[in-house]
């Protein structure tokens, strides 16, 4: 049965709710806090934030990642910056502002109060962190330096060089150590978690395994947070790092949490183009970077001749062409649909006619190549490892790659699911940046939930549930470990004939031609008709060598790509059933005659949140209708 | 392009480990370092065998998670991380010695994982400024003059990866303590524990087991986030005022 969920959003006017939420959550004395165990897993920006305030509260927290430190979760390889409504530069921003741009980026998909409690609390994230000692930007004067981003008109985005999520995730990594050295965090690196333990309806433990002895054993909690990132690597290639997974995502789907949004997945627009089949992720060049360059193909098809031989009357500077408002700072959605438009057109560049121009000849004149290197220096480096070419003499080739994904578990406006006591942050659930996410607002959420949000939400689940945490002597906690060992030996036992790699680029495969930056109703019949055969071939004649009580990287593998196996056919499903196109979901049926997203909101302006039924069974769809107090949802317009 | 590989294989912490020859064929020129391990790992899987175990995840450079010695040297001749090394630095036909990175206190896990959590006991003694979440002030409400951010900044810049531990004939630590205790002490932030932050730090450091800086700078040489190894000469400085005022007070 479907069902409409209720979001819970506290009642008022929209700028009052988060303050009147705040006042009416129940609170848990300081003496009774140290009697609730708490489970973070992960511990990127959300979790390490989550789990450092929460130490510091005086609970007592447990935190998983299965890095070898926290320090290495991949909010790590954040580039750009971090949004913040602060109008230091006194250009007209405001918490109005960065609330209306992140709704209508989000192609008005999110969820309204939400949205706006993240502009709300933006502020408060720069004064944390500097108070940390985040090496921000800075002006001469010794006052933070700001710069803009896709998507917006003002310079709201503070930055640490080009390496602004190492900062922020250093910070929040310190002041988790500071709760380890208090012995209010218990750190479990190169852990994994492998399922959910539900005790009468509630989230109550978590089953994991040991990556180094491959041990596998129970933990009991009050409540469990999931902070586990996204599910881009289910496209194979992405911009994610190797070992980010939708396991902990999809364990809790399969025991009843809903998964909302799936088919939203956000297409980066400024990647150094793939190079071959061995190719094994994709690197992802700075939007930031779009500050200052032009991004161009020529207007002939199928010139060959090298980027300095084209005048400038043979190029397309198409961003500028299509956008003069916006221009090459149009938000990541249109500026990927817009660079695949002129590939398609045969007028892309470099090998196999996959790539757009970024040139920085016009930047370099006018600011200097000194300049230039200090603001991009390491990004220019790093197109140059890899490529082998120097940027400051010829353009770089970029192409768009999948980067972030804005569907993820549904949660309530206490960021918590539909299954009691499991709570989601950051990018693992779905409810702040609707169909597509603006440049510099990943750090903003990750941050907002774990430092600012979360901590004050969680009492109004934990205060009746005093005393009520199970041991792991339960019956529940035996069965669910029962099944994940049984999971383990079904993969090691099956010892095909081909390697995990090959399964996950194989679905890789069938996510991007079919599922990628356009999608129609047959594409994704394609797509819906092959994920299930790879899957029974996958647990046919996968390969997973080694034994599970060792180290054993194939294993931790195949889990996750068998996961991806089940996860990708249900984005697909969502894909195919949003009859719409909007932000990073682009339906080919449905656009305006100049190729434009064409939204329907009579018929979806509302969150697909999906149930599981069984293992073969169609899952439901629910459904959050979207409720628009203060905007009107209009046009997405950057003209 | 095809190499000879000489791998260090070693089943667990326990076990003794040995360098295996293992052939690396049909290389592309454009692979990273890491995907010619992947493809080799392909070869091994399919042949039945166990592939090379290896730490890597952001494979951007940035994570600092990637610590293979390459004919010796930690992240070889890459110009900063391990993933960041493409073959084309390499010659067919050529042979490849890889080690994980080799110290006492970063004892092997397998093969070529090492487990570094020595790092984060030293960084939990002291590599942190309190600050308690919701309490800070405005942040413009304390300008930090732009030379001090930068200089922080350039510390801050630390990947954590231990490849200046790995390259010191002393496995000293004192590139990676001092990136954190001069990023921490050039702010104005960070005044307020700079004492105990220098002597807990290196404490700890001295605890774990690793050596002291005699100016090698082989550290410096190999670090791929270019920290300076002025660094090592300010935590002598912050270590050794920290002593006279805990010797005085």
């Amino acid at each position: 049965m479907s069902a409409v969920l209720d979001s819970k959003i506290p009642t008022g006017p929209l700028s009052q709710k988060w303050e009147k939420h705040k006042f009416e959550s129940k609170l848990i004395n300081p003496a009774n806090r140290r009697k609730y165990e708490i489970i973070v897993v992960g511990s990127g920006l959300a979790g390490a934030s989550a789990a450092a305030s929460l130490g510091e509260m005086g609970y007592k927290v447990k935190c998983f990642c299965y890095q070898d430190s926290p320090r290495r979760a991949h909010s790590i390889a954040a580039q750009g910056g971090i949004n913040a409504a602060k109008n230091y530069q006194n250009d007209g921003d405001s918490v109005q502002r960065l609330f209306y741009d992140t709704i209508k980026g989000g192609d008005f998909r999110s969820r309204e109060a939400n949205v706006y409690r993240l502009a709300e609390v933006s502020a408060a994230i720069i004064d944390q962190c500097v108070a940390q000692g985040v090496p921000f930007a800075r002006e001469y004067g010794g006052l933070l330096a700001n710069r803009s981003f896709g998507g917006a008109q003002v310079s709201r985005t503070f930055y640490a060089r080009g390496q602004t999520g190492q900062q922020l995730l250093l910070g929040a990594y310190s002041a988790l150590n500071r709760q380890i050295a208090e012995k209010t965090v218990e750190m479990f690196p190169r852990t994994e978690m492998l399922d959910v333990v539900l005790v009468d309806g509630h989230a109550k433990g978590i089953v994991v395994r040991d990556m180094v002895t491959g041990a596998i054993t129970s933990h009991a909690a009050d409540a469990v947070l999931l902070c586990t990132g996204g599910y881009g690597n289910v496209f194979y290639l992405s911009t994610n790092a190797k070992g980010c997974n939708v396991t902990a995502s999809w364990r809790a789907y399969k025991r009843g949490a809903l998964m909302a949004n799936p088919c939203y997945t956000q297409i980066h627009p400024t990647c150094i183009p793939v190079a071959g089949d061995f190719q094994s992720k994709l690197t992802l060049m700075s939007e930031s970077l779009r500050n200052d360059g032009r991004v161009w193909v020529p207007k002939k098809k199928g010139d060959n001749r090298k980027p300095h031989e084209i005048p400038d009357a043979e190029r397309d500077y198409y961003l500028e062409r299509k956008y003069p408002s916006f221009g090459n700072l149009a938000p990541r959605d249109i500026s990927s649909r817009s660079a695949k438009e002129a590939c398609d057109d045969g007028r892309g560049v470099g090998p196999g006619g996959l790539g757009v121009y970024l040139d920085f000849a016009d930047a370099i004149k006018r600011l200097s190549e000194p300049t230039v290197r200090e603001r991009y220096g390491n990004l220019f480096d790093m197109y140059h490892q890899i490529t082998g070419e120097n940027a400051y003499q010829q353009p770089m080739r970029i192409y768009p790659a999948v980067h972030y994904t804005m569907g993820g578990l549904w949660v309530d406006y206490d960021l918590m699911s539909n299954i009691p006591g499991l709570f989601v942050l950051g990018e693992a659930n779905f409810s702040d940046h609707g169909a597509n996410r603006l440049g510099a607002s990943a750090l903003m959420q990750g941050l907002a939930d774990g430092y600012f949000v979360l901590p004050y939400t969680i009492g109004n689940y934990l205060a009746p549930q005093i005393g009520k945490r199970p041991t792991t002597d339960r019956e529940e906690f035996k069965r669910t470990e029962a099944d994940v060992r049984a999971r383990t030996n079904r993969l090691l036992s099956i010892k095909g004939k081909r390697t995990v790699d090959h399964f996950h680029r194989e679905l890789g495969r069938i996510m991007w031609d079919y599922c990628g930056m356009a999608r129609s109703e047959k594409s994704l019949q394609r797509a819906l008709a092959q994920i299930p055969p790879l899957r029974e071939e996958f647990w046919k004649n996968v390969n997973v060598p080694g034994e599970g009580e060792a180290l054993n990287v194939s294993l931790e593998k195949a889990g996750r790509v068998a996961d991806f196996l089940e996860f990708g056919e249900l984005l697909c499903l969502d894909a195919f059933e949003r009859r719409e196109s909007c932000g990073g979901h682009f339906r080919e049926e449905f656009q305006y005659p100049d190729g434009e997203a064409k939204r329907d909101d009579t018929n979806f302006q509302h969150v697909a949140a999906w149930g599981f039924n069984g293992e073969g069974e169609k899952p439901t769809r629910n459904v959050e209708p979207l409720v628009f107090e203060e905007v009107h949802p209009s046009v997405r317009s950057y003209k | 392009m095809n190499l000879h590989l000489k791998v260090w294989r070693q089943k667990d912490a326990k076990s003794p480990g040995q360098l295996v020859p293992i052939e690396a064929r049909n290389i592309p020129e454009d692979a990273s370092f890491l995907e010619m391990l992947d493809i080799v790992n392909d070869d091994l899987t399919v042949k039945g065998e166990e592939p090379i175990a290896f730490d890597h995840d952001c494979r951007e450079g940035i994570c600092g998670t990637c610590s293979l010695s390459i004919n010796g040297l930690p992240h070889g001749p890459s110009e900063t991380t391990t993933c960041q090394l493409y073959m084309r630095k390499f010659k067919d036909g050529e042979t490849i010695h890889v080690e994980p990175f080799r110290a006492k206190t970063f004892p092997v896990v397998r093969d070529l994982i090492v487990d570094r959590s020595a790092f984060d006991r030293i960084q939990q003694a002291g590599g942190f400024i309190t600050a308690r979440a919701g309490s800070a002030q405005d942040a413009n409400c304390l300008p930090v003059p732009k030379v001090a951010a930068d200089a922080a900044m350039e510390a801050a810049a630390c990947i954590g990866c231990g490849a200046c531990v790995a390259a010191c004939p002393n496995a000293s630590a004192m590139l990676f303590v001092g990136a954190k205790v001069s990023h921490l002490a050039l702010l104005p932030q960070g005044q307020a524990e700079r004492t105990s932050r220098a002597l807990k730090m290196v404490r700890t450091m001295d605890e774990e087991g690793f050596g002291n800086c005699s100016n090698y700078l082989e550290c410096e040489a190999v670090c791929p986030a270019d920290i300076p190894a002025s660094v090592i000469a300010r935590l002598n400085r912050e270590y050794t005022v920290a002593s006279c005022k805990d010797a005085v007070c």
